[in-house]
């Protein structure tokens, strides 16, 4: 416990647990992470990963428990404050999700935007490099393929420098090689110091991440979380 | 170190297509245009029930009939009285020719005046202080029998009612074209919100704050209600400048326009178009992000 108190956890969920209409989807969560973990979550398919994550950055509220993001339980969160703690989380989401009508680069530096920060061309140059986007910074998202779009998503949740990145089957529309690269982008990221949140199928990824970087997997099985680790 | 971020994105946000656009551009002009002649109408009410006022507030008329061999005598008897009569700054009697200038818009100029019986007509006008009405009346009744005070207050004052009732529709007319204009906007701001669902869940996710959202739809909704409300209240301008100038024979329609600096009035409909837009969008977008996660 002495390490968690000298560095709080980011995300802390205490015997939280979520319901639909129709009944539990998770329950009795109890976890910390840790600055500068990473993380993978996996689970059969509806087991509640994609729910775990919403969890994770405001989207959704426990219907029991406590969920808290920096120290702040997120039921007492405004929805400014909801937005404001956004801010400090990266999210892939698997469908992506952009503005159609509006550049590959402007909607990278979109949380830059919004939150009223200046966007250094050069930096949003330099970050679109990095991603392997560089010569379509002024295409339109739907122009692009799917390797394309996860990783201007990945490019768009790392753009405010997050605490954590939050990524929700990444790799599910791209093939092994372009996989590895997306990995090998949360790896450095990781190395960087962020928390990193993986849902995903894909066990050679885990393999893959484990040969490079301490990681923890998280099984979602029965409602619950049930690999425990150093975090748990 | 050049920003990345072009000047106008925060307007580029929200897509720029869409029936709530062009409904709400449309709404603005048509509104704009109707308010522009509920404007003319209510100014023209006010100044017909200004003319109307300063023309018949200080005249009246006293109508004498008398047998022929009595009219000069009690004509003569009126103006006496009333050159005696404190508040009652002058008066005179009119003569055949004003008489028959009088009745000539209904009998023609061939009117054979010496074969009517008609009144002889005396115009006092009011002094500053004003006369006692009934008091001269009554004297009337006593010294020239035949004599009749009409000092117009009968006519004149629903005549004066019914201009500033119409004044008044007028600027009703206007606050409610108002309200419609808001009603309108907010069912294509919110038909927007809904359309651009996907926009907000964007924005949301990425850590934007309801009043940006919120911004961004209302400078969008703001700029198009203004744009439309330029067009309105132009062609509304220019109609009212295509009636026919004003004319007597014409009447109250003829008077239904803008004088001097009045024809910037219109202008000023283009501020408040945008003003209601900003207010009416503001609260749908506020109101529909309030049911978001």
């Amino acid at each position: 416990m002495a390490p968690n108190q000298r560095n709080p956890p980011v995300i802390a969920f205490d015997n939280a647990a979520y319901s639909y209409g129709g009944g539990e989807l998770l329950s009795e969560i109890s976890l910390r992470l840790a600055p500068g973990s990473f993380h993978f979550l996996t689970g059969p398919s509806g087991s509640g990963k994609s729910t775990f994550l919403k969890l994770c950055y405001g989207e959704l509220l426990p219907t029991a428990g406590r969920v808290t993001l920096f120290d702040r339980e997120v039921r007492g969160l405004s929805r400014d404050g909801v937005a404001l703690t956004r801010r400090r989380i990266g999210v892939v989401h698997q469908d992506c999700q952009f503005l159609d009508h509006l550049p590959v680069a402007s909607n990278v530096a979109l949380p830059l935007l919004v939150s009223g920060r200046p966007t250094p061309a050069r930096d949003l140059s330099d970050l679109l490099a990095w991603v392997g986007l560089g010569q379509l910074a002024t295409a339109l998202p739907p122009s692009l393929s799917g390797g394309e779009r996860q990783r201007a998503a990945l490019a768009r949740a790392v753009i405010t420098g997050p605490d954590v990145i939050l990524a929700d089957e990444p790799t599910g529309n791209l093939d092994w090689e372009l996989s590895l690269r997306l990995l090998t982008l949360l790896v450095e990221l990781n190395r960087m110091g962020k928390t990193i949140v993986v849902a995903t199928h894909d066990l050679n990824l885990i393999r893959q991440a484990k040969s490079q970087v301490s990681t923890r997997v998280l099984r979602i099985s029965k409602r619950r979380i049930q690999l425990a680790g150093a975090d748990l | 170190m050049s920003n990345a971020a072009p000047e106008n994105f925060h307007d580029r946000i929200v897509p720029p297509s869409g029936a709530p656009a062009w409904l709400t551009t449309f709404t603005a002009g048509a509104m704009t245009f109707l308010a522009v002649f509920a404007l003319a109408l209510s100014l023209a009410s006010d100044r017909l029930a200004t003319r109307w006022a300063e023309a018949l507030n200080r005249t009246a008329t006293i109508r004498i009939s008398a047998p022929d061999d009595q009219m000069a005598l009690q004509t003569k008897a009126v103006l006496s009285l009333l050159a005696e009569t404190p508040g009652i700054a002058a008066a005179r009697a009119l003569t055949g020719e004003e008489t028959r200038a009088l009745l000539e818009p209904w009998f023609g100029p061939d009117l054979p005046l010496t074969d009517l019986p008609l009144p002889q007509l005396v115009e006092l006008t009011e002094a500053p202080e004003g006369y006692d009405g009934e008091g001269l009346r009554q004297r009337l009744a006593a010294e020239a029998p035949g004599a009749v005070l009409d000092d117009h207050l009968r006519w004149r004052r629903p005549l004066a009612q019914a201009a500033s009732t119409l004044r008044l529709l007028g600027l009703g007319a206007i606050g409610l074209i108002g309200l419609a204009m808001a009603a309108m906007i907010t069912l294509a701001a919110s038909a927007a919100l809904a359309a651009n669902a996907q926009v907000i869940k964007v924005l949301r996710l990425v850590g934007a704050t309801d009043s940006y959202i919120a911004r961004a739809f209302t400078r969008r909704f703001t700029m198009r209600a203004a744009t439309g409300a330029a067009v309105g209240a132009l062609v509304g301008a220019a109609g009212v400048f295509a009636l026919p100038a004003q004319d007597a024979a014409g009447g109250f329609l003829t008077g239904l326009g803008f004088t001097g600096w009045g024809w910037l009035l219109p202008l000023a409909f283009i501020p408040l178009a945008a003003l209601v837009a900003f207010v009416a969008t503001q609260l749908a977008a506020l109101r529909t992000l309030r049911g978001l996660t």
